[in-house]
């Protein structure tokens, strides 16, 4: 008999249908993955099983958790069954804890509210089950306050607080999604860990397949909030039945074809030479006369691109590639060393001298949502660059200059009168693009450009960066923590651990044959869907 | 915890060092000799000369204004001269009206507010919140004086259960005590229900907002119910904003009460400095600011230090 | 009370669709006009000439002639209130502009510049703030002497603080976005980021602590004219005449209910309609309160 059995689960929030009839059923033991597409109803899923959905929201159907149905289940009974039954781990951890308690109190409420056990009993058992996650009293002792941990650490606390009192179904809803790969493969490997000790369910929710198909023994598909496949991992995606799940598999790990046209020759002056350069940051006085604290977020860094390069810039969140890329487009001052651009320096000079530099070095960021401002029309938007034109082009010129972007990224010229929030996040991403190479520059960094993105849409941009360099011959500095985008469209890598560059090399020497401990942890942590895939199979066939 | 209280203490000191010297350089600035305008336009030379010597004014600037701040440090405000006694004495009894009114109206508005906007946080769009968010929405557009008409006519006037003005003096005996405690509750009440209604609203809003916080989720996701969340997770999150009205309220019932006192002739504080900028009892005015000031600054320090005990992120760091 | 103090787009249609649904705007609104058209008739018509005094009709009650009754000098109430209204809304809305005027520009500058510009304005903020404003405007136009226009500056001064730190916490969340980064590699200097991105985006949320302000600069003014430091006689005000009304309590005790009236309505119409404004600037924040 299975220990979650949802049937026919409708759910609309307001006028807006969420949920179409969704099944669903869990096993005692097991662990079923819930994958799908931003907006395509997972997180609601796991809502509802909880019972915490927003104001507003209408469910129909019926969800059996042992036997009893959640969803005409009275508050009280909730209450129950909430944090004892059904643990929950969120997206978050940076929000996820309460910033004015510690992290004992915290863990330790939970099992006060459901065991009625006194506070010195209940911290006995929070301690265990701090150590438990990784977070032993000695390190950190349960006086600690959220935001003395860092993202990793609190997101243990938050399994600690689901785990703490051994319910029988865990739901984890893209728990490791705010986190670095790295990261990701340890809290993976907890999470898989808690559920066998106690043989508990777990309902994993993410919209990366190869995570899930690493962890989960039957797969859930969904899609506009309606299933589209479920069954067998190994089944799954060995057969890849389903034309989503197909295009799914296809998307995560796809590679644009390439034209590998102009290798670079070596002997030509590079574009971009950069020269023990570093960054302090002064962190808070510890006391008020004491010496000023000095967080050193880049650390000797030296290196050059060749015109036409595509160098990706890989490493764990908070390594200081962001930093880096800031000071190579001159928006952030380096504390020392040289950035040379085109063979000429420029750190320190005024902006009036960037200007011609500028025009030759554009920039595409992460968030589709945050990079336009958002009372501006598409027009406007992409021509800003054009300020750093020497004879500003007029009305005419300048509409005829963006509309031959907007075509050359796969937008219509029609879309230039829209404003941002018309457009979708691939969208959003092709018009930053369009933004970048209106100059023609010869060289683009671009910040993470398609984490924020689905993975279907994430291949669609990563296929139009990969023509764009043929096309237009520009260089990329390539900054990501996904090896996958890395693999997909760079000759060149660099590894950065700790504010330097620990290693680097041609992409597939560097990917394929780590050498440094820091590239060599981020190529064992990468969620990869064929070793899942085959994992998975294995796990299948010796069962 | 002490690098944040140090450093909250160095900015309270350099604030009240620009501000006293802001007070002193607008009388200082004010158009005509101090001393003619004190003394008025019928003077005699001769008068004038001698308070002028009286009050410095014959030294350098820099010299006087060390002085007067010294003084300050001290406890010696100098003498007025209207009312021919020291300003420190002048102080200390009106203090006596001012500061007991100013206590009463802040606790009043607070064990007013802080229920009242929790409760409608708590049951935010329902009828009950709709009703009390609307009185505090007129609340906050009444002007204190001119409730405090209000509650003359109807409780002096009308049911004659009060004293329409006028304070007799905190006296030796309990019977005075009852007296002069009655002569406050008008000016109390009328100085504390429109800063009820404003607190009232912005502890509403921060409680609602704290409430819509991912950890009052992960708090729920325990098993507590959401009443339990609201006293243990969320009020406490939500009391920064309420404090800092708080602060605010407490210094505007300090100095802003010279409207009340004035409706309802209560030797305050306010009435003070009314008066003394009417009679062009410039030493008076400057005493008075200058500690009025002092206590607005100080009050915005026990704020701070009220939030780091609140909020564990401002003990270290920022 | 959100501390995101960026509003989110508005964009015509939807801006327009969202202010008609909304009950506290569209309240708030008409109060507002209602007064500032009342204001503005007074300029040509009043039911009587209130500089013309009739004795024999001094404190007479509500009647078809006289809807709100005579003061102690025999003017017309209504007729009062009308100009009255032209005063406060003129104090009030100069108010508003110097410190908006004043204000906005420090505010943005002390965002883009950052360093000790920074420190040094928003120190001089602190100053201010640790002024109580009612006992400096007392002070201000008691030693300036007594009238509208120093009324005005008196207001404003304090206005200004007020519009500057608003300006600068709004310019603050503003400078690390992606889109003002972007701006700066399109060579754009801070000038030109100021007047292009940061103002247009934060103009709701000045406008939203304009209307704030507005209702404080009219409570404000009454204060200032109750204690006789505003509009002189015989320009008539609504604080003077709760003055005016004070002695005369227990016999005239519509003299007080009126003006005191037409100051609540005007400041709960503005609130309203700086609330529905907000509602409507920023979706987001709607649930919130």
């Amino acid at each position: 008999m299975s220990l979650l059995a949802i049937e026919d689960l409708t759910l609309s929030i307001g006028p807006t249908p969420i949920l179409k009839s969704i099944d669903l059923s869990i096993a005692p033991g097991e662990v079923m993955g819930l994958v799908g597409e931003s907006g395509s109803g997972k997180s609601m899923t796991a809502l509802t099983l909880m019972k915490l959905l927003p104001d507003g929201a209408r469910v129909d159907g019926r969800a059996l958790f042992d036997g009893v149905d959640i969803l005409a289940a009275p508050e009280a009974a909730m209450c129950r069954l909430r944090g004892r039954e059904i643990g929950m781990v969120f997206q978050e951890p940076m929000t996820a804890l309460n910033p004015v308690k510690t992290i004992g109190e915290q863990v330790a409420e939970g099992i006060r509210w459901h065991t009625g056990a006194n506070r010195p009993d209940a911290e006995a058992r929070a301690r265990l089950m701090l150590e438990r996650v990784g977070l032993p009293e000695q390190k950190f002792p349960l006086t600690r306050y959220p935001h003395e941990l860092s993202g990793g650490q609190r997101q243990r606390v938050v399994i600690a607080i689901a785990c703490a009192l051994k319910p029988k179904l865990l739901i984890a809803d893209e728990p490791t999604t705010a986190l670095d790969v790295v990261l990701q493969k340890q809290i993976l490997t907890l999470l898989r860990g808690l559920v066998e000790e106690n043989g508990m369910s777990m309902l994993l929710i993410s919209h990366d397949l190869a995570v899930v198909a690493e962890m989960a023994d039957r797969l859930t598909i969904v899609r506009h909030g309606t299933v589209m496949e479920t069954g067998e991992t190994s089944r799954i995606l060995s057969e890849q039945a389903h034309p989503f799940t197909r295009q799914l598999a296809e998307a995560s790990t796809h590679v644009p074809a390439r034209a590998r046209g102009l290798e670079p020759s070596p002997v030509s002056e590079p574009l971009l030479e950069v020269r023990d350069l570093t960054r302090n940051y002064s962190l808070r006085r510890s006391r008020v006369f004491g010496r000023e604290t000095m967080f050193r977020a880049v650390n000797g860094v030296s290196f050059s691109l060749a015109a036409g390069q595509k160098t990706a810039l890989v490493g764990r969140s908070g390594c200081g590639k962001s930093t880096l890329a800031r000071m190579i487009l001159a928006l952030d001052p380096p504390s020392s060393g040289s950035i040379r651009f085109q063979g000429e320096e420029i750190c320190g000079v005024s902006e009036e001298a960037l200007r011609p530099l500028r025009r030759e070095m554009q920039v595409v960021f992460q968030d589709p949502y945050g990079s336009f401002d958002p009372r501006h029309r598409a027009e406007r938007l992409v021509a800003e660059p054009l300020h750093l034109l020497n004879q500003r082009p007029d009305a005419r010129r300048r509409r005829d200059l963006v509309a031959e972007v907007l075509e050359q990224v796969g937008l219509s010229p029609a879309d230039m009168d829209k404003y941002p929030h018309e457009f979708s996040g691939g969208q959003r991403q092709r018009l930053a693009i369009a933004r970048a190479i209106i100059t023609r520059p010869k060289l683009i960094i671009a910040d993470e450009p398609v984490s924020a993105l689905d993975v279907s849409i994430r291949a669609q941009i990563l296929d139009l960066l990969a023509d764009l360099s043929d096309s237009l011959g520009v260089a990329y500095l390539f900054i990501t923590h996904d090896l996958t985008v890395a693999r997909a469209i760079t000759d060149t890598t660099m590894v950065m651990h700790e504010g330097e560059i620990v290693e680097t090399g041609p992409t597939e020497v560097v990917l394929g044959n780590p050498k440094s401990d820091a590239a060599k942890a981020l190529v064992a942590a990468a969620p990869n869907l064929k070793m899942s895939l085959e994992k998975a199979v294995a796990r299948a066939t010796r069962d | 915890m002490i690098p944040y209280l140090l450093h909250r203490l160095a900015s309270a000191v350099a604030t009240l060092l620009l501000a006293s010297l802001v007070v002193f350089a607008v009388l200082e600035i004010l158009p005509g000799d101090p001393a003619r305008l004190m003394l008025g336009l019928n003077a005699s030379p001769e008068a004038i000369e001698t308070l002028r010597t009286q009050m410095g004014l014959d030294q350098p600037v820099v010299v006087r204004y060390l002085e007067w701040l010294y003084g300050m440090v001290t406890g010696d405000f100098g003498r007025s001269l209207t009312y021919s006694s020291p300003v420190i004495d002048l102080v200390e009894e009106r203090l006596a009206v001012s500061l007991p009114l100013a206590l009463m109206a802040l606790t009043l508005s607070t064990i007013i507010a802080i229920p009242v906007g929790v409760f409608a946080a708590a049951r935010r769009g329902r009828p009950a919140d709709t009703v009390a968010m609307g009185l505090a929405q007129f609340g906050v557009a009444i002007p204190n004086f001119w409730f405090a008409l209000l509650l003359v006519y109807v409780f002096a006037v009308g049911f004659r259960l009060v004293p329409a003005g006028g304070f007799p003096g905190w006296g030796e005996t309990w019977s005075s005590h009852g007296q002069a405690f009655q002569a406050l509750v008008l000016p109390a009440v009328s100085l504390a229900l429109p800063q009820a209604a404003i607190l009232a609203r912005v502890t509403r809003s921060a409680v609602v907002e704290v409430m819509g916080e991912d950890f009052i989720r992960t708090a729920r996701a325990k098993g507590l119910p959401q009443r339990i969340v609201l006293w243990r997770h969320a009020l406490r999150n939500a009391l920064i904003p309420v404090l800092t009205i708080m602060g605010l309220q407490f210094a505007f019932l300090l100095a802003g009460t010279i409207i009340i006192e004035n409706v309802f002739y209560l030797p305050g504080l306010g009435r003070l400095i009314f008066q003394a900028i009417s009679q062009r009892d410039l030493i008076v005015v400057q005493g008075v600011v200058m500690l009025l000031v002092a206590s607005v600054i100080l009050i915005n320090l026990m704020v701070d230090i009220c939030y780091a005990v609140v909020d564990p992120r401002l003990r270290d760091g920022r | 009370m959100s501390l995101d103090p960026v509003l989110a787009p508005a964009h015509r249609e939807r801006w327009l669709r969202r202010a008609l649904a909304n009950r506290s705007f569209l309240v708030g609104l008409s109060i507002a006009s209602l007064v500032i058209l009342m204001a503005l008739i007074s300029l040509f018509w009043t039911p009587y000439d209130i500089t013309r005094l009739a004795v024999a009709n001094r404190l007479l009650g509500l009647s078809a002639e006289h809807p709100l009754g005579t003061d102690h000098m025999g003017r017309d109430i209504l007729s009062m209130i009308m100009i009255g209204a032209r005063n406060s809304i003129a104090v009030a809305v100069v108010a508003v502009a110097i410190g908006m005027g004043i204000g906005v520009p420090l505010g943005t500058w002390a965002a883009a510049r950052g360093g000790w510009v920074d420190e040094v304005l928003m120190r001089a903020n602190d100053v201010v703030f640790a002024f109580p404003s009612l006992l400096s405007a007392v002070m201000i136009t008691a030693i300036f002497g007594p009238g509208a226009i120093n009324a005005i500056i008196a207001i404003g001064i304090f206005n200004i603080p007020v519009f500057a730190r608003v300006a600068r916490a709004g310019a603050l969340a503003l400078w690390p976005r992606e889109f003002i980064l972007a701006a700066r590699a399109a060579g754009k200097g801070k000038v030109l980021i100021t007047i292009e991105h940061i103002l247009p985006n934060i103009a709701g949320l000045l406008l939203v602590q304009g209307t704030i302000q507005f209702a404080l600069g009219i409570l404000a003014e009454a204060g200032l004219s109750y204690l006789g430091l505003g509009a002189q006689p015989p320009m008539p005000s609504w604080g003077r005449m709760l003055f005016d009304a004070q002695t005369r309590i227990a016999i005239a005790p519509h003299l007080a209910l009126f003006p005191g009236l037409a100051i609540v309505i005007t400041v709960l119409g503005l609130n309203l309609l700086g609330d529905g404004l907000r509602d409507v600037l920023d979706p987001k924040l709607r649930r919130e309160r």
